[in-house]
């Protein structure tokens, strides 16, 4: 089994590759790279002329909801919503029901990923059990079923004698703790960020600083254990200060982006739409331009949707009761070809390296790579291809998108995992 | 006279010169309460629903007895003892509610918001009653209907906005319409209770009340939640009203023609001393006379400028 994809531009920054070539792949692997590669007889062509060829993209930090919650999202559904959005992989969050704590539940996981998935499920495990905070999740059983990272991501572990356990306990393992910084108590469940927007609206803010304390908290967590912290979802201008000058003094602290908090403020809570109601809220415009050039400079290392999909009802009433998150696997990539590379605020091998080698290295995944013998893992870009977001159209089983009505040019045109094409 | 808009949800919406066409038709219907029989025909065959979701005495009564005066159907509905106990979402009732073809329904809610999300969904018109620590507009006219009786104009007064300014409604909505009518606004409280950035709103805000009401043509009052101990912004009602109260003595430095207002109901000795709600220099039971008179003339502007 063996396909050549010819003659598109071969975007690989890992390995130093910018230019016009060919990709051969052979049993699943890519085989070879270079310019008119000769092939026998019978290998299957892709045409990729005018298309970007870049090895398949990484989205560390996705909620699939499977187990428990299959009324918002499924194993199967997201996994397709990854692949039409230009994603190869996902690394999925522990806070499903029962919660992601213990080997059973991971070996659920990827039991149905083999079955029902279209692209590769990396789970992510629970710091503590049932996201309690209060007892460190089963992690070394976790790590050897195949949990890549470790996070209580949607709560923050608020016990920082607990949290510094919990970072040396994973040191054996290799496996980054994922915070989701978020001081409970600064936060108190205001629905979005503290400012003069909130102010107007009169719903209550949670200032930055309620992230701010938290990765400044887990900074020096880090530094005293020497776990790798991954910072989700960075969103101040506070926190990325922190990150950058943690960074500096060599403490191991990477961090990771979501679209919206490159491309909106809290200014679109305005409209009082459930769909721009998440954690961390939408910042200012100030926070968005330090998040966006941190990630131009790689003091944030990758971009990562926190794909959060919702049932409608959870995401149609009143703002302050609505549920938290929005979808991002399917808008993603066209956004920030559209928003950032397009008007040149991003080039695109530094978005491709965010998106591929970066996650990869943080998770010490195999792929992010078109280097031969790698995983023939693939995300083809087109880069005039003009879209408008429709959030019926979505594979997701989730509509919750503030994007609806979008339009840009530029968007994932093939996908392929294993040498296989998934979509289109 | 007519109003193109199908709601009410803000004085953030509305222009001085939409402010000053109720006032005035306010003014009007002001007068319809000194009748015996006082019943014009202005609505008849209209229909407002109160879809009340936060008990309210005052202005569930004020926009009933509004509606009536002006011979629509009003019809209460109150969340407690109806289907929304039962877990009927908002968007539901309402639409249920939308069914029965009322031509405005009147909300409150607990939630900042929740009337733009009804106004989106309901081809009715919908007027904001309140909604969480958002706006409360009728409030807003009302507060500035009084003043501008008792002052003549509105233009170039001082008004002192004193207390819970962080999760007051009738606060946001008295800035921004005291704003657009060219009233200089000072808001004072402990910092605590004063919102983030607020002087962005255009207001200029004081930690000190003696500072703040010195020069102020108005003292507008706010109500303090009792339960604001809890959230740790106050330590105590005691230390609150010691530092924050209104009383005679305080007043003594102000103009003499300094008017007292309060959006009620009234904490007497915790914002306000006894003798000075009482005092010549309150108006609060002018506002809620004028309360009547500004919902009929937003009822009015809202259902009755519409041809059916």
């Amino acid at each position: 089994m063996s396909l050549i994809i010819r003659n598109g531009r071969v975007v690989d920054p890992s390995s130093g590759i910018d230019a016009q070539q060919d990709v051969w792949i052979a049993d699943g692997r890519i085989h070879k790279v270079g310019k008119a590669l000769k092939v026998p007889a019978g290998v299957e062509v892709i045409d990729a002329a005018s298309k970007v060829v870049c090895p398949g993209f990484i989205d560390m930090h996705v909620h699939l909801r499977e187990p428990g919650f299959e009324y918002k999202e499924t194993i199967a559904s997201g996994t397709r919503a990854a692949a039409a959005g230009g994603f190869t992989a996902v690394a999925c969050m522990a806070n499903t029901f029962p919660v992601n704590d213990n080997r059973a539940v991971t070996d659920y996981i990827l039991a149905r990923a083999k079955v029902e998935g279209v692209v590769r499920v990396y789970p992510i495990g629970a710091v503590t059990r049932n996201l309690e905070g209060k007892q460190l999740a089963e992690m070394a059983e976790q790590a050897e079923a195949g949990c890549v990272a470790f996070s209580d991501d949607g709560q923050c572990v608020m016990n920082a004698e607990l949290y510094r356990r919990a970072m040396e306990y994973a040191l054996p393992f290799g496996t980054p703790v994922i915070s989701h910084a978020e001081d409970c108590h600064l936060a108190h469940d205001a629905p979005m960020h503290e400012g003069i927007v909130s102010t107007e609206l009169g719903l209550s803010g949670q200032p930055g600083a309620a992230e701010d304390v938290m990765v400044a908290r887990d900074i020096i967590l880090a530094e005293l254990t020497g776990a790798h912290l991954h910072i989700a979802h960075i969103s101040t201008a506070g926190a990325v200060r922190l990150v950058r000058d943690a960074r500096a003094r060599g403490v191991r602290v990477t961090a990771e982006v979501t679209p919206h908090h490159l491309l909106l403020t809290d200014d679109a809570v305005r409209s009082y739409d459930p769909n721009v109601k998440m954690a961390p809220p939408l910042r200012t415009k100030r926070d968005v331009e330090a998040c966006l050039e941190a990630l131009v400079d790689g003091t944030i290392d990758c971009v990562a949707t926190d794909h959060a999909p919702h049932a409608l009802a959870e995401k149609e009433g009143e703002f302050a009761e609505a549920a938290n998150g929005i979808v991002g696997l399917e808008t993603a990539v066209p956004l920030l070809l559209d928003r950032l590379v397009r008007p040149g605020v991003l080039d695109l091998p530094t978005l491709v390296t965010r998106l591929s080698a970066a996650p990869a290295r943080l998770l010490g995944l195999p792929g992010g790579t078109l280097a031969p013998g790698a995983g023939a893992d693939v995300t083809i870009l087109d880069l005039e291809q003009p879209w408008s977001v429709n959030p019926a159209a979505f594979q997701s089983r989730g509509r919750n998108t503030p994007f609806a009505g979008f339009t840009g040019t530029g968007a994932p045109w093939m996908t392929l995992v294993g040498g296989v094409k998934v979509t289109p | 006279m007519g109003w193109k808009r199908k709601d009410l949800l803000g004085m953030q919406d509305l222009d001085a010169t939409e402010i000053t066409d109720v006032l005035d038709t306010a003014a009007s219907m002001k007068e319809i309460a000194t009748r015996e029989i006082k019943k014009v025909p202005t609505l008849r065959g209209k229909t407002v629903v109160n879809l009340f979701y936060e008990s309210s005495t005052r202005t569930r009564t004020s926009f009933e007895i509004a509606g009536k005066w002006l011979s629509a159907d009003v019809i209460n509905f109150s969340a407690s003892g109806s289907s929304a106990e039962k877990g009927e979402s908002l968007l539901d009732t309402a639409r249920n509610i939308e069914a029965m073809s009322p031509d405005v329904v009147v909300v409150r809610h607990r939630a900042s918001g929740a009337p733009a999300l009804l106004a989106r969904h309901l081809r009715c018109g919908v007027i904001n009653a309140g909604d969480g620590a958002h706006e409360h507009p009728t409030q807003a006219l009302l507060d500035l209907m009084t003043i501008r009786e008792k002052k003549g104009h509105l233009e170039g007064l001082n008004v002192t906005i004193v207390g819970d300014v962080a999760h007051s409604r009738v606060a946001r909505s008295d800035i921004f319409g005291m704003r657009k009518m060219g009233i200089t606004v000072t808001v004072a409280g402990p910092p605590t209770l004063i919102p983030a950035q607020c002087q962005e709103l255009g207001v200029k805000v004081s930690h000190r009340l003696e500072e703040a009401i010195a020069h102020a043509d108005v003292i507008m009052m706010l109500r303090l939640q009792h339960e604001r101990m809890q959230g740790g912004f106050i330590p105590s009602i005691r230390e609150y009203s010691r530092v924050w109260g209104l009383s005679l003595a305080r007043l003594a430095p102000c103009r003499p023609d300094v008017l007292i207002m309060h959006p009620g109901p009234v904490n007497r000795g915790v914002e306000l001393a006894p003798e000075v709600a009482d005092s010549r220099y309150s108006v609060i039971l002018e506002q809620v006379s004028n309360g009547v008179a500004v919902r009929m003339a937003v009822l009015y502007l809202l259902a009755g400028s519409k041809k059916a």
